[in-house]
């Protein structure tokens, strides 16, 4: 990563990187620029550079937000038009963290609205387009930070991942995306989700960059109880496996998965082996739930969070509202897109009285067989290599019509995510058409720094 | 379909309904796999890691947003209050 210095100006790397965003404009990638601050920012980085002061670890390092990330810079839309007047009067404790280091954040990116999507379409500013073929899908839902790293506009985004939202994207543009575990970054500041599987994580091009960012903006904070106590400390090559033995989940490697995917991530695990890692096959038949489950607990919380937008305290409120009950009907069926309702409307039926047992409570036991599963491989393995998605990224339109289809994306992302585990989406290659194909390797808790060692060895590797 | 827009306060137009309940319909009857899997005896995971609470001393602390920039983000507003239409 390229940090200001005193033969490196902050200003020169933020102007490179806006006369990026806006050659790539075509892209839609940013829902809003931040030129102007980001412009002032570097000068004031400069500045200190030239009087010797001490300026942080990523100074002058233009990155992308993914515009569910609260700050005072620009309004925090989540890519919807309920909130696409909010100007946030807090920061992201992420955000805050960054900026104490010195970077210094370029433009909003664009997702999915609430980042309810695997593609980026749901937003209401627009489709963001694909880095490696513009007739296709960026994946989502933090599409616009995947695509603004994959196109060199900077060297890293963040993101957001509830349930494969940093890992797809990452798998369709070829670069790194990391799913920490839950809770090792603050979730303070950035739009609510689905709470108990909210992770907050970032893109890069190097597995040193991620571990970089990840370190900086990890922590517990007092403003998000469920952050766990400070464990992402080490430096990458402290952090060894104790089994070199890696376990190929056999279950997402059958039907349904693109025969390029299944190419290309089985070669990966070759390279593993040419690490020293044993690479052995094993099955995880409940994985084939996995999907379900979320779709059951994701948009319960979903429906739960997105409660608040009432058009009473701030954002929209509909102009045609003539009572308090207009109010809150007519500004969030003005305000939230199609898939935003969908998901509403489910998270309120599996939660109503009547099914709350057959759905709600049945999925979170489910889930516990889940985790059961996952410690058990874990007894055996370091880490478990996966796909990241089914298929290369599909063409724009193509998923659109039925949310079903979309969802299925998810299928091999959810279940680390429904089991709060750090999970890595590593560019491992591309298919025939110059698609970029993603590896997914899933950790124990707190093991994410290790699933990065692991990565940067293959990295090396490869030089 | 329509109980289920009201309770989640959303309004659906006629046109609406017919799509939306073909979506939800597919979706719940994925979901409904579930029923293949044995749960008996299982408890239920609602986090992953088995957090307590966290508690605090009840002392005010100082919050990064000023009084009179939240009151600004409101729709409407007037003497220091948010403002609605009258509900009674």
């Amino acid at each position: 990563m390229k940090i200001a210095d005193k033969n490196t100006k902050a200003v020169d790397l933020v102007k490179a990187a806006l006369a990026k965003a806006e050659e790539y404009k075509d892209y839609n990638v940013f829902i809003s620029m931040n030129a102007e601050a980001a412009l002032k920012k570097a000068e004031e980085i400069d500045q200190k550079i030239a009087k010797g002061e001490e300026v942080g670890k990523l100074a002058g390092v233009p990155y992308a937000l993914k515009d569910n990330y609260s700050s005072h810079e620009g309004n925090t839309t989540a890519a919807s038009h309920i909130l696409d007047s909010y100007h946030s009067p807090i920061t992201a404790t992420a955000v805050a963290k960054l900026e104490a280091e010195g970077a210094i954040m370029i433009g909003r990116a664009n997702l999915d609205a609430f980042a309810h999507g695997g593609s980026t379409e749901n937003s209401y500013f627009g489709p963001t387009k694909n880095s490696a073929d513009d007739t296709r899908v960026a994946g989502g839902s933090s599409g616009g930070s995947a695509v603004a790293t994959a196109l060199d506009i900077v060297e890293f985004a963040l993101g957001s991942d509830t349930g494969g939202s940093i890992r797809q994207p990452a798998s369709f543009n070829g670069v790194y995306g990391i799913k920490p575990t839950y809770g090792a970054v603050s979730r303070y500041g950035v739009v609510a989700m689905a709470s108990s599987t909210d992770t907050m994580g970032c893109f890069a091009k190097k597995a040193e960059d991620v571990d970089l960012v990840m370190s900086i903006i990890a922590g517990q904070d007092k403003k998000d109880s469920t952050t766990l106590p400070d464990y992402w400390t080490k430096k990458l090559d402290e952090v060894q496996p104790s089994k070199k033995k890696i376990g190929l989940i056999r279950d997402c490697f059958g039907e349904g998965i693109d025969p390029e995917v299944n190419k290309i991530v089985r070669a990966y695990g070759d390279k593993l082996k040419a690490q020293g890692f044993e690479i052995e096959e094993f099955d995880m038949p409940i994985l084939k739930y996995g999907l379900a489950i979320y779709y059951v607990v994701q948009p319960a919380e979903v429906a739960s969070n997105l409660s608040r937008y009432d058009g009473i305290r701030y954002a929209l409120r509909s102009k045609d509202a003539k009572n308090l009950d207009d109010i809150y009907t007519l500004t969030r069926s003005e305000g939230f897109m199609k898939e935003n309702k969908r998901r509403i409307m489910i998270g309120n039926f599996v939660l109503s009285s009547g099914f709350y047992d057959a759905y709600y409570l049945k999925a979170q036991k489910a889930r516990t067989l889940l985790i059961n599963a996952y410690n058990e491989a874990f007894e055996k393995y370091d880490a478990l290599l996966c796909p990241v998605a089914p298929t290369p990224a599909f063409k724009l339109g193509e998923k659109t019509s039925d949310p079903l289809t979309m969802y299925l994306e998810d299928a091999m992302t959810v279940p680390a995510s429904m089991a709060g585990l750090p999970a890595l989406s590593i560019p491992a290659g591309k298919t025939e058409a110059g698609l970029p194909v993603g590896a997914q390797l899933i950790g124990r808790a707190q093991s994410d720094q290790l699933l990065l060692n692991i990565a940067k060895q293959v990295e090396e590797g490869e030089k | 379909m329509l109980h289920l827009a009201e309770l989640s306060r959303l309004s659906i137009s006629e046109e609406e309904i017919e799509p939306l309940k073909k979506d939800l319909d597919s979706i719940v009857s994925y979901i409904s796999q579930l029923n293949e899997l044995d749960t008996d005896g299982v408890e239920p995971t609602y986090q992953c890691f088995d957090m307590q609470n966290v508690w605090r001393e009840d002392e005010i602390q100082e919050f990064e947003a000023k009084r009179e920039d939240l009151l600004a983000l409101a729709p409407e507003s007037e003497d220091n209050q948010i403002k609605v239409p009258k509900v009674l």
